[in-house]
């Protein structure tokens, strides 16, 4: 059962996520964008369940698709853009940036290809059922420091928004 | 094949785990047929209870005592036209009730209905279940959005403002529950569902009552986030009828509206479950310990077919209470065949066999129950809360009660 | 079938980079440039968390700040969108060019 499950829900959650990836920056509406976007999400948070990651996957749909993007759908709304659904979509220099994108692209592929060798072929199966003990345990143990300083980022970050969106400080 | 359906049969684990997705399959029509009766007679009981809050009957004349309003309701809404807004955005405007829906029937997922009778056991269940519940603000933002009109629009963001507000509240009411079910022997707590109620049976009480009243407060801060989660009274602004003429779902007609209906009644049984395995003990039966042995086992375990033979009992007079009048002879009938047919479930709940299986999912379900009838008993008492009052509340009162319960039940953890 | 290896996910990763930088540098909508970007820190992710089966949980840790900073950042963009929207009426970057010579 196991191994042509695997196999085929990989592709398919890969699919949906670089479908939605491609919609996404296609898009003249982007509310039509955003949507794709809280697929892709969804589809990204099924491959970390594939990667043995429950605890990222779960904060991924809780935050991400939950959070972020509820967040861009505020904005959307307020913000009006009929007009801007109209005008032209893509800026002048489209194909400066795609060509720089694709050769970007060759070198990752050309990293990928040479350094195949580097990396172990065999995964030692993790076991899954203690995950989040032991992501809290690092959370808390070997990264206190940077969890105080995202926290104090995301006080910033809230302050910093508020006086931004503000009509009169 | 049929060694594969009959494997799962002796195995003691839900189905997901046990990967066998026949099984799986079956349990989540089951699930699904049980939340579409349930959401039935939510919408039949709410009518007549607020009714009978008001000095008043309800609908009784669909069927006996209004038994068949809800089917009347669904016919009416799947007959009436379907209406989309000129501009609206035709394919935001068809998805976003089923985003709701989907949204708050996959919690459905993870609720343990027993030790082994729930879908799967998801060692992050809880996680899964805020965050799902939490894509149904996509879903609202997305249905005022695309009705292209002022109400819907203002309607929409003031729901989903209220519900990402109340979502915060919650998630800390949680975690102070899932806290305690770390205070065990080898100090390792649990996020899985099937693993709370049974960290609660374990250390032998139910949350609610550990370290009174921190248990206590944390569950009836989540009572109240959950209504407002819910978007139900005293919380129900953006969507009453007489407030921005229905709000986010003004424009919707026919059977979208009634997906709304759909979604919001699941959603409300969704998180009422939620409430139930965190604080009160799941599946465990009243006294587990206080009234142990195998004669308060047996007592307890005729409890289910004692309250379908006492509904049959309530129809019966109903049915002696009926006019004696032509007209009322179907009724009549009708109203003895329904508490026939309740008498006769009861019976068959008292056969030793399904009495021993059903104990788990009945105390659950009435611990469910119980919730959604509060539900219904606050939409009839408390007068609804303006929004900026309910903005306060929750982000002024609920938010550090919260953490100030979650604080204390840390450091009580600690020190006992 | 071959079986899914964790080249598989890095070029699923590499995909989404190369699409959230193709958003990036030739869109014109402030908002879906803003989406592009998320589309990036979630190929940045999605490689860390490949890498963490085998290498230990360090890149799960290092995801959940990821998402925690992208939160942050979203929120400061899209406040300085509106910020900007107010003054100007308009959301193309194109537009924002008042101290161009």
């Amino acid at each position: 059962m196991a191994p042509v499950a695997t196999t085929f829900f990989f592709y398919l959650q890969a699919g949906i996520a670089v479908v939605s990836g491609i919609l996404v920056i296609t898009r003249r509406n982007p509310v039509h964008s955003a949507l794709a976007l809280i697929l892709g999400l969804l589809a990204q948070a099924g491959l970390y369940l594939m990667l043995y990651a429950p605890f990222v996957a779960g904060v991924q749909i809780i935050l991400y698709a939950g959070g972020i993007m509820v967040l861009f759908l505020f904005v959307i709304m307020l913000v009006n853009l009929e007009r801007a659904k109209k005008e032209e979509q893509f800026n002048k220099q489209w194909l400066v940036g795609t060509a720089a994108a694709a050769a970007l692209g060759f070198l990752f592929v050309t990293v990928y290809l040479k350094g195949n060798a580097l990396w172990p072929q065999s995964i030692p199966q993790p076991v899954e059922s203690s995950n989040t003990q032991e992501v809290g345990t690092l959370l808390y143990g070997q990264y206190m420091f940077a969890f105080e300083i995202a926290s104090l980022l995301l006080l910033v970050a809230i302050i910093g928004a508020v006086v931004m969106a503000k009509k009169r400080i | 094949m049929l060694d594969y359906i009959t494997s799962y049969l002796s195995s003691n684990v839900t189905p997901g785990q046990a990967g066998n997705w026949f099984w799986a399959t079956v349990y989540v029509f089951v699930v699904f047929g049980g939340v579409a009766v349930v959401v039935l007679s939510m919408n039949w009981l709410e009518r007549k209870a607020l009714a009978h809050f008001q000095v008043r009957l309800g609908p009784m004349r669909v069927g006996p005592h209004g038994l068949m309003q809800p089917f009347a309701d669904a016919i009416k809404l799947l007959t009436k036209e379907d209406i989309i807004p000129d501009q609206a955005d035709k394919f935001v405007f068809w998805i976003a009730p089923l985003i709701i829906l989907c949204a708050a029937f996959t919690v459905y997922i993870v609720i343990p209905f027993g030790p082994t009778h729930a879908i799967t056991d998801l060692n992050i269940g809880i996680l899964f279940m805020l965050g799902v519940s939490s894509l149904s603000v996509l879903g609202i933002v997305m249905a005022g959005w695309a009705s292209n009109s002022h109400y819907p629009l203002i309607g929409s963001l003031r729901s989903s403002a209220q519900m990402v507000s109340y979502e915060v509240a919650m998630g800390l009411a949680v975690v102070s529950a899932i806290l305690m079910t770390s205070l065990n022997a080898s100090g390792t707590g649990t996020l899985s569902m099937i693993g709370i109620v049974q960290a609660q049976q374990e250390q032998h009480i139910w949350y609610v009552f550990k370290f009174f009243p921190l248990g206590l407060m944390a569950m009836v801060i989540f009572a109240i986030a959950m209504v407002a989660e819910t978007n139900r009274a005293p919380f129900d602004l953006p969507e009453a009828e007489s407030e921005l003429t229905a709000g986010f779902h003004t424009e919707y007609s026919g059977l979208r509206w009634s997906l709304f209906m759909l979604g919001e009644y699941a959603a409300m049984g969704a998180v009422s479950s939620i409430a139930v395995t965190l604080w009160l003990g799941g599946w465990l039966r009243p006294f587990p310990n206080f009234l142990k042995g195998s004669f308060f086992d047996l007592v307890f375990s005729l409890f289910p077919g004692f309250t379908f033979l006492a509904l049959a009992g309530f129809c019966f007079l109903g049915v002696v209470r009926m006019p004696k009048h032509p007209t009322f002879r179907i009724q009549t009938i009708g109203l003895a065949g329904f508490g026939a047919m309740l008498g006769l479930i009861g019976l068959v709940l008292f056969v030793t066999p399904v009495r021993v299986r059903v104990q788990d999912i009945y105390w659950f379900l009435a611990k469910v129950a119980g919730f959604m009838y509060l539900y219904i008993w606050y939409r009839a008492t408390f007068p609804r809360y303006r929004f900026d009052q309910l903005m306060k509340v929750g982000w002024k009162v609920l938010l550090p009660a919260a953490l100030a319960v979650l604080i204390v039940t840390a450091i009580v953890g600690v020190l006992f | 079938m071959v079986p899914i290896t964790t080249l598989h996910y890095l070029v699923v990763a590499a995909a989404l980079f190369i699409l959230g930088v193709i958003g990036v540098l030739t869109r014109r909508n402030v908002v879906i440039i803003l989406m592009s970007i998320e589309l990036i820190l979630n190929a940045v992710n999605l490689n860390l968390v490949a890498f963490s089966r085998i290498w230990g949980l360090h890149g799960q840790v290092f995801a959940i700040f990821v998402i925690t900073d992208a939160a942050a950042e979203a929120a400061v963009g899209l406040g300085i969108l509106i910020a900007f929207f107010r003054n100007k009426e308009t959301v193309n970057v194109d537009e924002v060019d008042l101290l161009k010579w």
